[in-house]
């Protein structure tokens, strides 16, 4: 258990970014995660600061030891494995979409910020873009 | 006087999106505001086929998008890597693919993400219209 991941403190600034792209749905049965991610890859790549909030069933897609292959879609673990790559590194997880799903951030393949609701807030306000997948 | 992108995830006549997307750059533009771009994602690719046919009753989508290039020189900007998978292509890459066909045309552009990340740096307001 990662105890010390507690949620982000009430006065910890949230700094805004180029783009935030939150992911609401799964990493099987629909391409809204691959075709989120795909926006978020691209806009690292053309050089913006880019953040990612998993939401609601978002949550999976962190998920360890995911397979890809046996329901014939491609998954989304390799992309996420290349978020570091891109200079990606301010991942934010729904505390209570995780909660709701029995899951802890030791269960997740990437270190991530918990976020309660205030913060969750907090941080949609404060950035001028945000595309929602 | 506002600049807009759109971004259009739904497909056409399945979902209210991209009829209410159509509807809000057609309000926009005649309330002074400029749409200077829609960039169709997801689904969304299919409101540029060339081969769209709705009955007559209805609104034929991709004729408005058509005018609001047109009319007000909108950019009609369509994910080549989305449309390609999904079946639209235009004719450069039907020769490319080795078909005999193909159902993308101008004024609708195929293109890539990085066009819609310039989209959201351009302009003030950036919508999204999901299913």
């Amino acid at each position: 258990m990662q105890d010390d991941e507690a949620a982000l403190a009430a006065d910890t600034p949230i700094a805004p970014l180029d783009l935030l792209v939150i992911l609401r749905h799964p990493p099987h049965g629909s391409s809204w995660l691959r075709e989120g991610v795909d926006v978020a890859l691209v806009a690292a790549a053309f050089g913006q600061s880019v953040g990612l909030l998993f939401q609601g069933d978002g949550v999976f897609a962190l998920v360890e030891g995911q397979r890809a292959g046996p329901l014939g879609q491609k998954g989304t673990h390799a992309q996420l494995a290349m978020l570091e790559m891109y200079d990606i590194e301010r991942l934010w997880v729904s505390a209570s979409a995780l909660r709701a799903r029995g899951l802890t951030p030791a269960d997740l393949m990437l270190p991530v910020q918990l976020l309660e609701a205030d913060a969750l807030e907090r941080l949609v306000h404060a950035q001028p873009h945000t595309l929602l997948f | 006087m506002l600049s807009y992108a759109l971004l259009v995830h739904a497909a056409p006549y399945s979902e209210q999106g991209a009829l209410s997307a159509l509807r809000f750059a057609q309000a926009a533009v005649a309330q002074g505001h400029r749409v200077s771009s829609v960039f169709f994602y997801r689904d969304g690719v299919h409101n540029a086929s060339t081969l769209m046919a709705p009955p007559q009753d209805e609104v034929h989508l991709a004729e408005g998008w058509r005018a609001l290039a047109q009319e007000h020189g909108t950019e009609l900007l369509v994910c080549i890597a989305a449309s390609l998978r999904r079946g639209l292509m235009n004719a450069e890459e039907g020769v490319r693919h080795g078909r005999e066909a193909h159902n993308l045309e101008p004024p609708f552009v195929l293109t890539g993400l990085g066009q819609l990340v310039d989209a959201m740096q351009a302009n003030d307001r950036v919508i999204t219209f999901a299913p």
